[in-house]
This record gives C-alpha cells, structure tokens and sequence, in this order.
C-alpha cells in the first residue's frame, strides 16, 4: 500500500506552495478583485509558465515537461490554497486535457506547445443557458462549417485565445448530434462580453459567434462522451484546488480562534467553535481522501475515474463550501467584511463547485456510474 | 501512487486468505449484520436461529472459542503479540491486514478483542513475569475471555471521575463500587478494574490498577437491556471484595498512568468499521418502491445516497493513508478518531432513511421481517449506541479539536482539587 505522492511529488509540492506564498499573496489576490479591467494576474502567469506548471503534464513531444497527473494535481492543491487569479484550470485542466484525448497530431502540434508555454491561453465553452447544459439547450448551431450562437457563461473567455466550442449540428439537437469545434477568438465574428461571476478574480463572459470559423475537435457526434470524459478528469483536477482552499479556511479560522478573546478566552477554548472546526476537519479529510483517489484513478487512466472523480468532485465542493462558510461564522462581524480575507474563499468556493458542473449534478453523474459498474 | 502489497505483505495477506477461505464462511452485501464482527459489541449472532435466549448466547459463544482456537493454532489470534506469549510478532499493516480479510467472513471475534487488543498489552506493559506467563497464553486462545472494568454511572466521557472504592486491609485490598457498561462480564473469567484509592489526592492521581478473578466472592454481574433488546453489557457490583495486593498492576496510584496505555490500545484498533453503509441502502433502494417508481431512480434518493458514498469511500481512502503510513512504519495520526464519528452518524442516517422509503413496512420489526431481514431496523437502534460507545460524538470532536488541530482544552476544575472536593452533584 503507497496511498501517498512521492517525495519527488512532494518536494514539487513546497517548492511550488513557497513560490506562490512569494508571488500571489492575498495583495495580488486582491488587485485583481477590485480592478475591473484585469482577468487574471498576468505576471503570475508568465512566471508559473516559465517554472513549466501549464506544461507539466503536456508530453515533451509537444512542448511540455512530460510529467504525469500526480504532478498537476499537486500543482492544483497549491494552486487552490493561493487563490491564485490565473485561467490555468480553464487551459490546463480543460483545454490541454481535450487536446491530448482527442486532438490529431497536427492539432496537437499546433496548439499544444503554445498552451504549454503559457503564450496562449484555451478555455472551454458549454453553458447556454440556466441549469444543467443538455441536449436540448444547447442551440449554438454548426452549418457548413461555421458556428452560430451564444455561450454563456464561459470561465475565462475574455483572456482566452482559443475556445472549444460545444454545437449541434442539426436543429433536431439530441444525445449524438453534438460535436466540438475549436475557434480562434481573434475570428470577426467572436464578440465577448464580460460578466460579473460571485468571485471576479475568476471571471467569465458572454460568447457570441457569428459564422464563425472553426475546426472540428474529435469525432462527429460524440461531444457529450468527450465532454463527460474530459471533465472526469478535470474534476479530479479541481478537487484538489478545492481541498486546498478549505483547508486555508480552516488554517485561517483556527487562527483567528486563537488570536481573539471573548468572556475572559480564547474564543477557540468554546467547544461550539470547537466541533464546527472538528467537523470542517472531519470533512476536508474525507475530501482529501477522495482527491486521492480521483488522482490515483487519473494517473492510471482506470475504468474507476467516472466514479472516483465525481466522488472527489462532490466530496471537495461540499468540504470547500463548508470550510468557508463556517470560516466567515468563526471570524464573526469581522467575517463578512471586505477588509479581511474571508470572503475570497467564500466566493472562491461556490464559483469552484460550480464551474463544471453543480454538486447536484456530479452526485447524480456518481450514482448513475455505480449502477453502470453494478450491471457490468 | 498505488494500492499494491509490498511482497512481504502480499504473501502475508496469501497465507491469510488461505486460512479464511478454509475455514470460514463468508457472507454477501446484504447480509452483513448491522452491529458488525469487528467491533467489541457481542450478541448472540452466530447462533442457529432455532436457539433462543440463553442458550443461543451460550451456543456463540462456544462457536467463538472454537473459532478462536483455530486462528491462535494458525498464529493469527494476536499478530501484534510476541511470540513468546503465543503471538504472530507481526507488524501493525499486517494486523490491519488480517481485520480486512476477515471482515468479509462470518466470523465472531468480539469476545477476545478486549482482551487481546487493550488488556494484553497493559499486562505485557506494566505487569510482572508470573502473571504475563500464566494469564497471557490463555487470552490468546480464548480459553479465558477477559473484561474491561472501568466506566461507572459517574464516570463515563469523564473516565478518571472513577468512584470504585479501593482500600488497603493488610496485604489486600477491599474493593466496593459499581461499574457499567462492562461488555462480556456475565462470562468473562478475569477483569481488569480501576479504582480509587486516594480520595484525597488529585483525580488523576488516586488511582489504582488491578486485575481481578470474575469468580471472586462479592462480584455481582447484571446485563443491561439495551435500546435494541439485547444485552451486550453489564452493571458490575463488588461488595466487599477482597483481592492479595500481588493483583496490582502498576504502582499505587498509578492507575490513571496504566489505564492510558489500555485506551490508546483502543486507539490502535484500525479494524474496518461494522457494516450497514452506503452499499447496504444501495441494494435495498433496487427493491423498494417509492412514489415514482423504484427508489434506486429516485433523484432525492440518489441525492442522499451520494452523500453516504463519499463518506463511505473517504473514510476507506483515509485508511490507505494511514496504512501507507503503517507501511512506512509511521504512526498514523489521531487521524483515525474520524473513523467512528462518521460511520456512528452515517448509519443511523442511513437506517432511518431506509426505514422512510419502506414506508409502513418499515415499522415491522421481528424474526421473520420479509423485508430486508431487519437490516435497517436493528441498524436504527444499534447506531443510536454506537454514536455513545466508546467516546462520544461530542468527545470525539473534544479530540480532533485538541489533539489534531491544537485548540485549547476547556477550563478544567477538577485538574486543581483533590477529588473529594470536586463539585458532583450529589451530597
């Protein structure tokens, strides 16, 4: 039994968790929340580009470091503790994943070392409407060649270069009629529009596209099984950027618990306070757990990830929402201020269990794969 | 990243599987007992249904013997024990090894687990060469099945709060009191008690360990019928009862410092916890039906199901954590007091759950319940106790707060005032 990373994984762990302390404290955080003109932190970007973090598990053959999931996945717990104001999950978990699966060679070649480098940014665009994005809302069109339509919201679509676009390719949209389309946003006919998200320091827009030109990612028609397949492995991805941010949120009310004094005491000596925190504790361990498993089914490219990533995905969201939550009630009238950090996890967290998908919708991805592994 | 065996303990887990599989029977999803093997609890399962009562208990427990026996000829009765005593000298990932394998069988354990696992050790710790020699071997083999005598009505989250009265009569000691919760001592041959000694010392301080014969004039055991109808444990009274000094394990006033080398034994019980899960409730919502249909296709019904999933699944994959560490011959961390506070929890959410979807058939409660063997029933008694037994959800959490997380100990009176000054309550 080695249910751990190893020391070479860990090393990679400190290393990256010293670097972001460094360059992406919450000052930086916060720039980015309050200045509406900038997406992301661009020179965080550029440096963890240079460091390789957005080649890490991008093959050598096409510009990356060649390093496996376990890699990223550690990259991704620091990422998550950072807050870090970065589209990497957008282009790294999403975009390169898509690629790597489902891209022919010469489309490898062409995107992949720019992702790799960081000199381009990928994200991915689903969303149309309100609720779960299925067969029948999905209304962006593909006609000889062109997309029409609108997407919203996509994560990271006004910093993105690229976006691979989820269309129909008949007005009789159903489970087989859905393929995916790579599109250049420089296209004239891409018009953006920004919208506010819960967390502004990960935004997402409005996508129109007008005759479009694009170019066709993987096979006609098997959209939603690429799409179920490339967010499995995102999920595991984004569980431990979640993990990693609840447990700030605990780290940070632990403190605060210890640092204020109420009726003559730490406030953290009330055993209120200190089962909430047990519990956070209870939960984000459970979490991790399950992140571990996702990771071990992602490396190993096992028939489990359906079931191990909605399992790590349900876990992570559920522990991540309730650490920075019962952070906020732990800081008190303090905690809902703008001046103390609370809130960064707080928006973080939703915005996180959302982006791919609801709780709601991976608890009902994880029991449909239980009964489909049961039947087998 | 891997959950392979090293070579070492893959052959071990082959000589275990073999044992198993030769002389066990295992037992499916469905059928797995809502009050486990694996835990202390012991009840008279493993008897014919045909026998009832007494003598059903009496038929276990014969049954447990027999099985005992055979796992102490194959050397697998104690694996953390030295050799010397009639122990494996095996490591604690083989210990967790076996717990695994044997989970999956019908097999009954609990009986011996006190002994083997928390009063063995405190006698190998603390007591003198005559007695590890003639109490040790037999412990193994079942031959004398052991309990542990130390909560009292007023001593239970609050263990030292002991109130059992140990005076000191020439080269004996006088024993009066009351203890509770004593699982097995109806049958048990020996106990290991804890009694006050010093009243006027500090809680802790005024302690003292002994082990006493159940057979000695004095000692009385009462089972207690619990919530579920069966009784597991009993109230235990010593009048008067007199035991030679040569019974002390530790030095007078040393019993809270000897206890605590019983408790954290319990501690290292990193055994699977008992069934009735999330695969439990998985199976039966295939059979049952609700409003729309089959429960299994109900959307609230998956909804909850996901969340005893991840549960589940998270407390197995912190396991493996904590087993690699055993691997790595690490100790594992407090960690592990999460194990019983969620599957504690878990299962009575489950059981009470599973009762709502069978609807009116879910008030049935008998022998011959067509549906679902009264799984979910006797799981809705049994985790209501489970969430007490053994530390409580609330001490549990007093634990992770203070020993994982470091928050500070609530205000503590009774560390400044001798114990006959100590606010009680009564007059």
């Amino acid at each position: 039994m080695n249910f751990d990373f190893s020391d070479d994984q860990k090393l990679l762990r400190d290393q990256a968790r010293k670097f972001l302390q460094d360059k992406c404290d919450r000052k930086s955080v916060r720039s980015i929340l309050e200045n509406h003109e900038q997406n992301y932190d661009a020179d965080l970007w550029s440096q963890i580009s240079e460091l390789g973090w957005t080649g890490t598990a991008i093959p050598e053959e096409y510009g990356g470091l060649g390093l496996g999931m376990l890699e990223l996945c550690v990259i991704a717990e620091e990422l998550g503790r950072a807050l870090a104001p970065t589209p990497f999950s957008s282009s790294i978990y999403i975009f390169a994943e898509f690629l790597k699966s489902y891209g022919t060679d010469e489309q490898k070649k062409k995107y992949l070392p720019l992702i790799a480098s960081g000199e381009k940014i990928g994200t991915f665009a689903l969303s149309e409407t309100n609720g779960k994005p299925k067969p029948n809302n999905i209304k962006v069109l593909h006609t000889s060649g062109k997309l029409n339509g609108s997407k919203n919201p996509v994560s990271d679509g006004e910093s993105a270069d690229y976006i691979i676009v989820a269309a129909n390719s008949d007005n009789n949209s159903n489970y087989n009629s859905l393929s995916l389309f790579i599109i250049d946003r420089n296209d004239p006919g891409v018009n953006i529009s920004n919208l506010d998200t819960i967390d502004p320091t990960r935004p997402a827009c409005t996508v129109n596209l007008e005759n479009v030109a694009c170019e066709r990612l993987g096979e006609e028609g098997s959209g939603w099984d690429m799409i179920d397949d490339i967010l499995n492995r995102a999920a595991v991805l984004f569980s431990f950027e979640q993990v990693g941010g609840a447990q700030v949120s605990l780290d940070e009310a632990k403190k605060y618990s210890l640092e204020r004094f109420a009726f003559g005491k730490q406030i953290g000596a009330f055993q209120a306070l200190k089962h909430k925190m047990a519990d956070m504790y209870v939960k984000i361990e459970l979490a991790r757990s399950n992140a571990y498993y996702g990771a071990w089914a992602l490396s190993t490219d096992s028939n489990e990830l359906p079931i191990a990533a909605a399992g790590a995905r349900v876990s992570a969201s559920e522990a991540y929402n309730y650490a920075s939550q019962e952070n906020i009630q732990i800081h008190g009238g303090v905690g809902f201020t703008w001046e103390y950090d609370c809130h960064l996890f707080y928006r973080r967290s939703k915005l996180l269990s959302l982006n791919i998908g609801s709780i709601r919708q991976w608890k009902e991805n994880l029991i449909s794969n239980l009964e489909k592994r049961n039947i087998v | 990243m891997d959950f392979n065996d090293t070579p070492q303990e893959a052959e071990f887990r082959k000589k275990v599987r073999a044992f198993l599989e030769e002389n066990a029977e295992k037992r499916s999803t469905l059928a797995a007992k809502p009050n486990g093997d694996s835990g202390s609890s012991i009840s008279s399962a493993g008897a014919p249904e045909t026998v009832k009562g007494e003598d059903a208990a009496k038929v276990a427990l014969e049954n447990a013997k027999e099985w005992q026996r055979k796992k102490a000829d194959a050397g697998f009765a104690a694996i953390l024990w030295p050799k010397e005593f009639g122990g494996y000298g095996g490591t604690p990932i083989e210990q967790v090894i076996y717990a695994q394998e044997e989970h999956d069988y019908f097999v009954h354990s609990g009986y011996f687990e006190i002994g083997i696992g928390m009063l063995g050790p405190t006698m190998m710790a603390w007591g003198n060469d005559e007695d590890k020699k003639r109490f040790l071997p037999k412990m193994i083999t079942g031959e004398e099945i052991w309990c542990q005598l130390f909560s009292e009505p007023s001593a239970g989250s609050d263990l030292a709060g002991i109130r059992m009265k140990a005076e000191k009569d020439g080269n004996e000691w006088v024993l009066n009191g009351q203890k509770v919760w004593t699982s097995g001592a109806h049958f048990a041959d020996y106990g290991m008690i804890v009694a006050r000694s010093d009243p006027t010392a500090l809680k802790h301080k005024g302690l003292t360990y002994f082990y006493v014969d159940m057979k000695t004039p004095g000692i009385e055991a009462k089972p207690i019928k619990q919530i579920s109808g069966s009784a597991n444990f009993n109230e235990v009274f010593f009048n008067d009862v007199r035991i030679p000094d040569s019974q002390r394990i530790g030095a007078e006033g040393d019993g809270w410092k000897v206890s605590l080398t019983t408790l954290m034994n319990e501690r290292l019980a990193v055994g699977d916890p008992p069934g009735l899960d999330f695969d439990q409730i998985f199976e039966a919502s295939k059979e049952i039906e609700v409003e729309d249909g089959l429960a299994v296709k109900n959307s609230e019904v998956r909804q909850k199901m996901a969340d005893w999933y991840i549960q589940s699944r998270g407390l197995q994959y912190t396991k493996y954590r904590s087993m690699t560490a055993l691997s790595k011959g690490q100790t594992p961390g407090p960690e592990l007091s999460i194990s019983k506070l969620v599957t504690a929890s878990k299962m009575q959410d489950v059981s009470s759950y599973a009762l709502d979807l069978m609807d009116m058939s879910g008030m049935v409660h008998q022998d011959k319940n067509p549906i679902l063997k009264n799984l979910f029933q006797n799981g809705y008694f049994f985790s209501a106790a489970m969430r007490i037994a053994g530390g409580t959800d609330e001490v549990l959490r007093n634990i992770i707060a203070e020993r994982v997380l470091g928050l500070p100990q609530d205000e503590r009176p009774d560390k400044k005032l001798p114990f006959n000054e100590l606010p009680s309550g009564k007059n």
